[in-house]
């Protein structure tokens, strides 16, 4: 026996454990003596004490042995041990999901609940309450009543708790106590007032009229509780935002009240809810701050840091709020614990001027290593924000980030640090080759296949363009060796792009290709196989096509489209593109949003995986359903919707314009917002301004009150004058009217016409171009070629600024802005921007707009297509 | 700490979600942990955190790693909000939301642990602790049910609790009682304990 026991203290390690080598089964053995009489208790105590430990360590009780158990314990409720009848009620609260028939103790412990010893009426309570059921609920429904009011506090609390559990299982019975705990709400203790005031709050929460008043009494009255305090700061806070009452509202004037609270536990409530309020002026922040401010040097880390955490809440919004905190956040920066010296130095991160950049980053880079993940993300979102602020910091900020890289860190941790460096890389061109190095030697070790082809698509995308490319390849090409298929895939894509553009490298690239070709993986294989191809032809319009704008093209069908370019791709260009287009690619309707997900295309080719239908492929359905659109080809695009009425008017009607190669159909959305009324044939007549053709009218058989419907017009574009791609159509709104009972929605038989005239529905530029982003932008510039190139130069007087200008331009053609070129840097007074779109028909398009400010600003913009009437049609809107 | 071992991490970095819904559900969890990060007592009050026993123990698991070896206060592990203290060789942990106000954890942790530190006359350690259990388990039942606190006056928890603990009588008891079951382990190392 003792040699036994020598043993298990080796195992433990630590002195030895009275529960350490429990056995279920000989502690439900040991249950037996539950039956002996006389009851011995503290053995009795022991054993189920054993049992709620067993429980709580996860071991499984099967319902047939713990049923039998339960029915055991229920005897001991005959001896009077406090302490045993104490552990028997926790034992039923442990057991009621596991064992059967819990209900068997239900007089054993209505009777408790109602007894004269009060040290059991409480718990018992509790324990009645988390084994009872709606049907069972009505017959303890008395006492429950009776014990929310009790005058001792512990029976009173326990009631009102139980209440509460018992509301989202029969929110019906409880409701019918909401008296009782009325009457609860203002005893003495301060427990029960908090519980009270949560259970009255749950019950009247769906009401906010009965809120409100509920608010209104408590605040005047004054409650004991902190507890309390808190929870009224809270569903004040939150009427405040449902009813976006202003800041004059007495329950701000509350909250605010708080701040001088004599505990701090309600002073940090309120301020934390001051903090949190949307559209808080600086002036309405200022007492909160500064008590978070005294809170900030408390002796208490929990304060500490609550203070902390909330300001750095603050400084999000309003940095300079926090400004005044700056010396106290930088005493935290040393704090013995980790998360408030992190969250002090993000928060000063936000709120830190640029000189203070330097010394902020060495803190940091002290103690990184010491703090959690979380916090880790935390800090690298501050730094990637600060970067943005001031980007001259970004040597600095890119020394940190590689060496935070190099840490150990899961995967979340990672991906902020890379999206960091690529924003930085993408703001700063000087940053460029440093910030590639840093994530070429990442991607050497790295475990995440997400991030590493997210960093080879990068590099394909920027690497060719740096200075001396060559050195990138051994990077991207030792991937090809080491990595799991995915990543494979992408370095091929990668090498594809030094190929193409870099005439000096090809040769070589050529080399590592054919080693590809070999590789295990079908996909792998076939890219390579299929750049091998394209690039063996050296030809810049292939080039473009296929390796750097290809991208969006083999997205989703990948395979089956590269499996007929490549048998094709021996024969002259022409029948190439012939394919291509047969194909009728989707490119027109890549969404722009994929811009961000570009680096997926490895994943999602190998699996089928297509994204959801897109808003253009549900109206192409619907619109094929109609018999008179059908042989209108496939839709090329559908614009956003355009209110033609005011929002609070009769009828609410926007209209959907759809483009197809030669027609247009205009989906009209109508709502009928009278209630006596029922219209019925509705159709918007259309007048063009121009040589546009009305064919056809699809009518809305009936517009019944509130629910929408949707009638169409068929229009034929212009055959002749292919220029004319604006037009102005004036809509009337025609329709017979029937009145109908507002109550019941019974039309008369009867009927009369009427009509009700609509805005003016504008036709531009931008219904005939769909938006296509051209990763590569000069690539794409030079497979057009200039065969049809035209160039001009327009004088824009009214706009001030070139954000304006751009702004004004991408919205006008509806085109995509490539290489980023949307954004304007800060204090330049010229500037080029990159658009293209594919036309109606499917020609190419690409626009160069070079913007000069100076007293207006002045355009010159190129244009380039495969095809020249679209080439004059730009030309001819912009002017 | 990589991704493993912390399922949960990805799902929760984010730190503020939307406001907090007014409740008085506060108290996610609560557990002791001895210094090798063994479970002593644990108890989930919401059923969607940590629904399955193995999450829960890489929680507690990730937990202890990040805070065993600074007595801190409080940390921000997956995504919640844990305050502890630590005694001797045992670790208390109260677990709550992000959002949720750091004090009110602290009232109660610090009600848990002033409880704990009377029923077992201020030896709060391992081995006295697991000598009381069923004092421990009361203590916990009175001062939180079912995420809602009950009770954060130690006074009032020992007074509802109303647990007897003798010194030098109880270990007798306890002796004589392991004797008769036949668990002459338990005085063996009573007297080591001593």
């Amino acid at each position: 026996m003792i040699k036994k026991f020598d043993k298990k203290d080796e195992e433990s390690g630590s002195g030895s454990n009275p529960f350490q080598h429990l056995e279920k089964s000989a502690v439900l053995q040991e249950a037996r003596i539950f039956n002996e009489t006389p009851i011995n208790p503290r053995r009795c105590l022991h054993i189920l004490t054993k049992i709620i430990y067993l429980l709580n360590q996860g071991e499984h009780f099967g319902t047939m042995e713990a049923t039998e158990a339960f029915f055991a314990m229920t005897r001991l409720f005959q001896s009077n041990d406090q302490t045993l009848r104490r552990m028997c009620y926790l034992t039923i609260k442990e057991m009621a999901n596991i064992s059967e028939d819990v209900i068997i103790v239900t007089s054993s412990l209505t009777k408790d609940m109602t007894g004269k010893e009060d040290v059991y009426r409480g718990p018992a309570i509790r324990a009645l309450c988390r084994i009872t059921d709606t049907t069972m609920l009505q017959a303890i429904e008395r006492y429950m009543k009776q014990a929310i009011v009790d005058k001792v506090p512990s029976v009173s609390s326990s009631a009102l708790v139980s209440s509460l559990h018992m509301v989202k299982m029969s929110y019906d019975v409880v409701k019918r106590w909401v008296n009782e705990a009325q009457e609860a709400a203002s005893s003495d203790n301060i427990m029960v007032q908090y519980h009270a005031l949560g259970l009255l709050y749950h019950l009247r929460k769906n009401d906010r009229l009965a809120v409100s008043k509920m608010l209104n009494k408590f605040t005047k009255s004054g409650l004991k509780s902190p507890f309390a305090y808190c929870m009224l700061i809270r569903i004040a806070s939150k009427l405040l935002e449902e009813t976006e009452a202003g800041h004059d509202s007495p329950l701000f004037d509350f909250i605010e009240s708080c701040l001088r609270n004599k505990h701090e536990m309600v002073v940090y409530e309120a301020a934390s809810a001051i903090v949190h309020m949307p559209n808080c002026t600086a002036r309405e922040l200022a007492p909160a701050v500064s008590v978070l401010q005294l809170f900030c040097s408390s002796p208490k880390a929990a304060l500490r840091y609550a203070a902390v955490r909330t300001l750095n809440k603050v400084a999000m919004k309003h940095p300079s709020a926090v400004t005044a905190c700056n010396l106290d956040l930088e005493n935290l920066i040393t704090d013995s614990n980790r998360s408030i010296a992190t969250l002090a130095i993000t928060t000063l991160l936000k709120t830190g001027s640029e000189s203070s950049v330097d010394r902020l980053m060495k803190q940091i880079s002290s103690f990184v290593s010491e703090i959690s993940d979380e916090f880790k993300v935390v800090v690298v979102q501050a730094i990637s924000a600060l970067c943005q602020k001031y980007p001259r910091k970004h040597s600095v900020m890119m020394n940190f980030l590689s060496n935070m890289l190099r840490d150990d860190g899961g995967f979340e941790y990672k991906r902020a640090i890379v999206d960091c460096i690529i924003s930085i890389i993408e703001e700063n061109p000087e940053s460029k080759e440093t910030g590639l190095a840093h994530l070429c030697e990442f991607i050497e070790d790295c475990e995440h296949t997400v991030l590493a082809t997210k960093i080879l698509h990068l590099l394909g995308k920027e690497g060719p363009r740096t200075p001396s490319p060559s050195k990138y390849i051994r990077f991207i090409f030792n991937r090809v060796v080491l990595e799991s298929e995915a990543v494979r895939a992408a370095a091929v894509s990668a090498l594809a792009k030094f190929g193409a553009q870099n005439d000096d490298l090809l040769p070589s690239v050529l080399v590592l290709m054919q080693r590809c070709m070999m590789d295990s993986d079908d996909e792998v294989r076939d890219r390579a196989t299929f750049y091998m191809n394209v690039l063996q032809q050296k030809q810049k319009a292939l080039n473009a096509a296929y390796i750097f704008n290809g991208e969006n093209t083999h997205c989703a069908p990948s395979l089956n489209l590269r499996a007929l370019v490549c048998v094709d791709i021996s024969g002259p260009i022409q029948e190439v593109r012939l394919c291509l287009s047969v194909s009728s690619v989707p490119l027109a309707n890549t969404p722009i949003t994929e811009q961000k997900t570009e680096f997926a295309p490895v994943a999602t080719s190998k699996l089928p995986e297509k994204p959801g239908p897109t808003r253009q492929d549900i109206y192409q359905e619907q619109l094929a359903a109609i018999p008179e659109f059908q042989g209108l080809g496939s839709l090329f695009k559908t614009s956003e919707a355009v209110q033609l009425t005011e929002a609070e008017t009769e009828y609410v009607v926007r209209c959907v314009k759809h483009t197809f190669a030669r027609h247009m159909v205009f989906q009209f959305d109508c709502t009928n917002t009278l209630n006596d009324q029922l219209l019925q044939k509705v159709m918007v007549q259309m007048e063009p301004s121009e040589a546009y053709e009305v064919l056809h009218y699809v009518p809305a058989a009936n517009l019944p009150y509130s629910q929408p419907g949707s009638c169409y017009s068929l229009v034929r574009l212009p055959e002749d004058d292919p220029t004319a791609v604006s037009c102005t159509f004036s809509c009337t709104l025609k329709y017979l009217v029937k009145d109908c009972d507002p109550n019941t929605g019974e039309p008369d038989d009867d009927g009369y016409d009427d009509e009700y005239v609509l805005e003016d529905l504008e036709v531009t530029v931008a219904d005939h171009i769909q938006k296509v982003l051209k990763p590569n932008f000069a690539a794409a510039w030079d497979e057009v070629g200039g065969d049809f190139e035209k160039e001009e130069t327009f004088a824009l007087a009214s706009v001030r600024t070139l954000d304006e200008a751009v702004g004004n331009i991408i919205s006008f053609l509806g085109m995509q802005p490539c290489e980023r070129s949307d954004k304007v840097p800060e204090n330049k007074n010229s500037h080029i921007l990159f658009l293209a779109g594919v036309f109606r028909g499917g020609h190419d398009v690409l626009v160069r707009s070079r913007l000069a400010l100076a007293d207006g600003v002045t355009m010159q913009v190129t244009v380039r297509s495969s095809d020249e009437t679209v080439v004059d049609i730009i030309l001819a809107s912009v002017g | 700490m990589t991704a493993q071992t912390c399922p949960r991490q990805h799902q929760r970095t984010t730190m503020e979600i939307a406001s907090l819904e007014p409740s008085l559900y506060t108290v996610k969890a609560v557990f002791i942990l001895d210094n090798d990060g063994n479970r002593l007592l644990s108890k989930y009050y919401d059923k969607e955190l940590y629904p399955s026993m193995k999450e829960q123990k890489n929680f507690e698991k990730n937990v202890f790693n990040k805070t065993h070896k600074a007595d801190n206060e409080i940390a921000f592990v997956e995504g919640m909000t844990i305050v502890y203290k630590c005694s001797i060789d045992l670790f208390f942990y109260v677990v709550g939301s992000s959002q949720e106000n750091e004090l009110m954890l602290m009232a109660v942790l610090n009600c848990l642990f002033e409880s704990l530190g009377q029923i077992l006359r201020k030896n709060v350690e391992r081995r006295c602790l697991l000598d009381n259990m069923d004092g421990v388990f009361l203590v916990v039942d009175e001062i939180i049910d079912g995420g809602v606190i009950l009770e954060s006056d130690p006074q009032q928890v020992i007074q509802k609790v109303n647990y007897r603990l003798d010194g030098s009588e109880q270990a007798y008891g306890f002796d004589l009682f392991d004797y008769i079951v036949g668990n002459i382990d338990g005085q063996t190392d009573r007297s080591q304990c001593a």
